[in-house]
């Protein structure tokens, strides 16, 4: 039972649990939000998920809300829960950086879809979170402003791109949180964190307004503590889009009544395909996986096997090529996206002499590495002669993945593996090594390359560190009701054997209230 | 020795091409619903699309693929089932994505051929090798230097014309048209411009740069006769932009072709490169210089999906389109029975609607050429007016004409009466009403007048009698003028020789 | 074995506009070329049958109606701009040809 007047409770609640109080009148959003802002005050100064705080509009979002509801209007279900959004997404009147000094200061005159989404469901946006620059990364280490720490052990990275977002439900400093994921940005940092984060079926989130990183591969998505509240911010967000000419004209799937049902345990008849090729044993790419990782994995296929589920073993064998596919695909189709950041008509500007100097010296100064890694591969792999063999290479490799995953899912209903290879590691562990760094995606990739959906949730500690694993469940294209009926059935199971959530193990942050430094 | 554009054209082979761009008149943008407007204050017309600002996503516009496809069956194209939009990459300030959304290897039109009828009525068919969809940049004006772009100081860009509509029509390389080239160049971009005012989809204003065209350019040896032309390989072209009019289209095709002689002529290369024509010098400059050619980049835009028109749709369209200028000439020309001459001066004296109207209400197409290109050019040219311009209506011409059919008026009173519908004062009708203009037919009336006029002229009866017939003239002369001109000149003469009891 | 060099940097860098100091180019060309190499099994299926993917989920024929949809003000639209005159973007010197 929370005491809601306690703020340090509040904060550990799930978002049902706050929409249901709120509701009930056993709190305000008002003093939830204030809870939240003032958890952000005691331990973002460590964390450092937040890149952007709004204090004063996420109160008056949340004061008009309270108001609404106490003249009795109808509300929409997650009304008043705050909120943080990952800085990849425009809003307008608040700073957007994409974790980038070449867009530091930048005030966008316009919001995404999904922040106009969340604006009309009256949630109050606490801030932007940090992210590897422009989704690049898979440690936030990349961000161009200081590195997010994870909440678990805060020497350690809390994965990336998404770090910030995954870090502030992992702090407690905000119950839900809106993440994009384009080769795993949303999954792996929930694996990494003790969280639940959902990739939705490409186009089934609008992208308008989420700047673009690869177009073929981003998609936005619910990030969250629990696969129910995951699911009640998928229904926010969803639905076609006419502004984004690649979002899918279907109804948002019904995720929640899927949460719920699969709270119930049964998967009776549900077929549990795991995918060989993500295993992580020793042949598999990249080596095999972390010892703990494994074992909890495997664990997790206990606990859905007592629930009912049928498992059975398929094999990706065109999985070998996805690393490289993805690692051609990206960087080329970021590479033209991010030719608009040239001092022209926002962002900085190193005025050098001529505007082709200009440019050049801008892109210099406000890209970090990693970026202009992958600017000059993407342009490699465009150039002529080159195209054939590397970029339209890739995307044949693409449909070979596409069919696997069809062959795959003839004999399954979901796939599964393990999220990520390893539990966090230390940041500055791999910082010099991309090609290291990029095996973190190894089994997240394939989904993104395919477009269908997949989740992440917590699959317990690694008995060697201590640090959160994750266990990583696919559905066909259109089909993420399935990943959310699984998901919560093995959260069901999980909780009843730890008796609680994963993150009620997770350790005390020093709530010393640091100057917290934007 | 200098070459001029005969002598190159005499020594040497030109091959041509042109990549035509059309603006499209469609209401909104091509990838965003910002409105497509010339002439409004800078950036008034931009949203985060069209200014490419980070997260925006352009949607394709219905009506500009419409377009687009309709344009491609006027030039006899295929139309393509599935093309991908694809993505231009160069850094450019006016090009707001740093990247142009065009179409590559997957154009929406490919294939046709387009039917050009010159000046003299040969008619040359010029192959169409593509016709695509893409969109137009924005401005820069440079300032500081004298307004061009070099020695300007910096630059101001304005995307309110970044993101319109445009289809890029390129033809395949035309050969063998000898001194012709120039004439037929221009031919060509007429009939384009034509043809898209005719489809509705564009304004067609060259001066307003909603056609615009560069000009390809390049000479190869010539063979002797008999020999296979076609067998030499292609020499380096040119192209040049900024072609504004037709007129500076022969002009550029005159001057590289004499540029590119004088070259060749001396063994030196001919640097394939872009040009830009210069009106006030009437020659072309080379661009920058650059160490290697742009590398576009060109991937398929993975923003948008692919553009798959149906059949059925496509055929829709295709009864849309109206008849080809070329053929509804051809076929005018026949139906009125004019001679080549006339129906070209007819043509180019744009005065083929007004033609084709007065026909339409009702006058015998040979009067109504001869109003038109008679009476009235000559009305106008003194007046230093388009004859279209002028006060008159085509439904006018045809009553006036009634008049002279039903014997009412004669050419002089028709003309009078013209002069009244000219002046403001009605319909011919009505002029000839209120001005008494009225061929005389009472014969009673003309028989009083011929009697006064002989009396007046006695030798002329006697002449007449002893078969000097022309001397009736005079007396109908004297019946006209006594008439004011509103005597029926033939029956007037009919009578005199009644009363000389002389027959014709 | 095609190893990216050092020259090539130089010159993608050029292209996509970025510049390079000598030591950014040392360091980031032993890390591109073995990403190259790490990459290019990709071309394995290079000369297949296999159609490529642009899209992940096929669709097609997704247009807007030719309808006017509000624009930004002027002042939104030049709002995050570096430097602005007249109401236009301003940019130092371009040099080279006309648009």
């Amino acid at each position: 039972m929370t005491n809601w007047s306690d703020p340090t409770q509040a904060v550990r609640a799930t978002a049902a649990q706050m929409a249901d109080a709120l509701e009930a009148g056993d709190v305000t959003s008002v003093q939830l939000t204030q809870a939240h802002l003032d958890r952000i005050g005691s331990v973002d100064g460590d964390v450092h998920a937040f890149l952007h705080i709004d204090t004063e509009g996420a109160l008056a979002t949340a004061a008009a809300v309270d108001a609404d509801r106490a003249a009795g209007k109808d509300l929409p279900t997650l009304a008043g829960v705050p909120i943080a959004l990952k800085d990849l997404l425009v809003t307008k009147g608040l700073p957007t950086t994409a974790g980038s000094k070449i867009l530091d200061g930048w005030v966008p005159p316009y919001d995404a879809t999904v922040t106009r989404k969340i604006r009309e469901a009256r949630m109050p946006i606490l801030g932007k979170t940090n992210l590897d620059e422009f989704a690049m990364g898979s440690s936030t280490e990349h961000s161009g402003f200081g590195p997010t720490h994870n909440p678990w052990d805060l020497t350690r990275i809390p994965g990336g791109s998404g770090g910030g977002s995954a870090a502030s439900l992992a702090a407690w400093e905000s119950p839900l949180a809106i993440g994009s994921d384009t080769g795993g940005s949303i999954r792996q940092p929930a694996s990494v964190t003790g969280t639940v984060g959902v990739k939705p079926t490409y186009g089934g989130v609008s992208r308008y307004g989420a700047i673009a990183l690869a177009s073929s591969l981003d998609q936005l998505g619910p990030c969250a503590r629990t696969v129910l509240d995951t699911a009640l911010l998928h229904e926010v967000i969803g639905g076609h889009d006419e502004m984004d000419a690649t979002s899918l004209d279907e109804p948002v799937p019904a995720v929640v009544a899927a949460a719920r049902e699969g709270a119930l345990g049964d998967l009776t008849g549900v077929r549990v395909g795991i995918v060989k090729e993500l295993r992580g044993d020793d042949s598999g790419e990249g080596g095999g996986y972390q010892a703990g990782v494994k074992q909890r994995f495997q664990e997790s296929l206990d606990k859905l096997q007592a629930a009912g589920a049928e498992l059975v073993e398929v094999s990706c064998p065109n999985f070998e090529y996805a690393l490289a596919a993805y690692y051609l695909i990206l960087p080329a189709e970021a590479s033209s996206n991010l030719a608009k950041f040239d001092s022209v008509r926002f962002g900085l500007r190193v005025e050098t002499g001529t505007i082709e100097r200009t440019m050049a010296a801008t892109r210099a100064e406000g890209f970090g590495d990693e970026v202009k890694r992958r600017i000059i591969l993407g342009t490699y792999a465009l150039s002529a002669g080159h195209y054939d063999k590397y970029y339209g290479a890739a995307q044949k490799v693409r449909t070979l993945i596409q069919q696997d995953f069809a062959a795959a899912f003839e004999q399954a209903d979901v796939l599964v593996s393990p999220t990520t290879p390893t539990t966090p590691f230390k940041i500055g562990e791999r910082i010099d090594d991309p090609l290291a760094m990029y095996l973190n995606d190894v089994a997240t990739i394939p989904a993104n390359l395919a477009g269908i959906p997949g989740m992440s949730l917590p699959s317990g500690l690694a008995p060697e560190d201590g640090l959160p694993t994750g266990f990583q469940i696919l559905a066909p294209a259109h089909e993420d009701a399935r990943l959310y009926r699984v998901g919560a059935a093995l959260e069901a199971a999980l909780a009843a054997e730890w008796g609680g959530s994963l993150m009620e193990q997770a350790p005390e942050l020093s709530t010393n209230k640091v100057e917290v430094s934007k | 020795m200098s070459y001029t554009y005969e002598t190159a054209t005499r020594d040497f082979d030109p091959v041509f091409g042109i990549e035509v761009h059309v603006e499209l008149n469609t209401k909104t943008k091509m990838f965003c619903g910002c409105i497509n407007e010339f002439g409004s204050e800078p950036n008034t017309q931009v949203c985060p699309v069209c200014l490419g600002l980070p997260g925006a996503m352009p949607v394709p516009n219905q009506k500009a693929i419409e377009s687009a496809i309709r344009l491609g069956l006027s030039l006899g194209c295929s139309i393509r089932e599935s093309s991908r939009f694809a993505r231009k990459n160069y850094f450019y300030p006016d090009l707001s994505k740093d990247y142009q959304i065009s179409q590559y290897d997957e154009p929406t039109c490919y294939e046709g051929e387009l039917e050009v009828v010159l000046d003299d009525g040969t008619a040359v068919m010029i192959g169409i090798e593509r016709a695509h969809i893409e969109e137009d940049a924005g401005k820069n004006t440079h300032k500081g230097g004298g307004g061009g772009i070099q020695g300007a100081d910096y630059s101001l860009v304005d995307y309110n014309r970044g993101g319109v509509p445009l289809v890029e029509i390129v033809t395949h390389p035309i050969e063998g048209m000898g001194e012709r080239t120039a004439e037929v160049a221009r031919a060509y971009v007429a009939t384009i411009r034509d043809l898209v005012k005719a489809l509705g989809i564009s304004d067609g204003r060259m001066e307003q740069g909603s056609v615009r065209a560069d000009v390809n350019l390049s000479l190869r040896a010539k063979v002797a006769a008999g020999e296979d032309q076609s067998a030499v390989p292609l020499g380096k072209r040119s192209e040049t932009k900024n072609v504004n009019s037709l007129r500076a289209i022969e002009a550029a095709i005159h001057h590289e072709a004499g540029r590119q002689a004088d070259l060749l002529s001396v063994g030196k290369p001919v640097v394939q490169e872009t040009r830009h024509w210069q009106e006030d010098t009437k020659s072309t400059t080379p661009g920058r210089s650059k160490e290697e050619a742009e590398d576009y980049r060109y991937f398929p835009e993975p923003d948008m999906l692919p553009v798959q028109p149906s059949r059925e749709w496509v055929e829709e369209l295709r009864g849309t389109i109206p008849e080809h200028p070329a053929k509804m000439r051809k076929r005018l020309q026949a139906d009125w029975g004019f001679a080549d001459m006339e129906m070209r001066d007819v043509i180019n004296a744009d005065a083929l609607d007004l033609i084709a109207d007065t026909v339409a209400a009702g006058a015998k197409p040979q009067a109504a050429r001869k109003w038109w290109m008679g009476e009235l050019a000559r009305i106008a040219n003194e007046r230093e007016v388009a004859v279209s311009s002028l006060p008159v209506t085509p439904q006018d011409i045809a009553e006036l004409q009634s008049l002279v059919e039903a014997g009412t008026l004669n050419d002089k009173l028709a003309r009078q009466a013209l002069e009244g519908v000219l002046a403001g004062e009605g319909s011919p009708k009505a002029v000839a009403e209120a001005r008494g203009l009225q061929i005389v037919s009472d014969d009673s009336a003309l028989e009083k007048a011929v009697d006064e006029a002989l009396a007046s002229q006695p030798d002329v009866l006697a002449k007449i009698q002893d078969g000097k017939l022309q001397a009736a003239g005079a007396i109908v002369g004297a019946v006209m003028k006594a008439t004011r001109g509103q005597a029926d000149a033939g029956r007037v003469r009919e009578i005199i020789l009644q009363r000389a009891g002389v027959s014709e | 074995m095609s190893s990216l060099e050092r020259s090539d940097v130089a010159r993608l860098a050029a292209l996509a506009r970025i510049d390079m100091t000598d030591q950014d180019l040392d360091r980031m060309s032993g890390q591109l070329s073995a990403i190259v190499d790490a990459v290019q099994k990709v071309a394995e299926v290079a000369d297949s049958d296999v159609v490529a993917t642009s899209h992940p989920i096929p669709m097609a024929n997704i247009h807007r109606e030719d309808v006017v949809r509000p624009s930004l003000s002027p002042a939104e639209a030049l709002s995050g701009a570096p430097s602005t005159e007249d109401g236009r973007f301003r940019v130092p010197q371009i040099l080279g040809e006309e648009a």
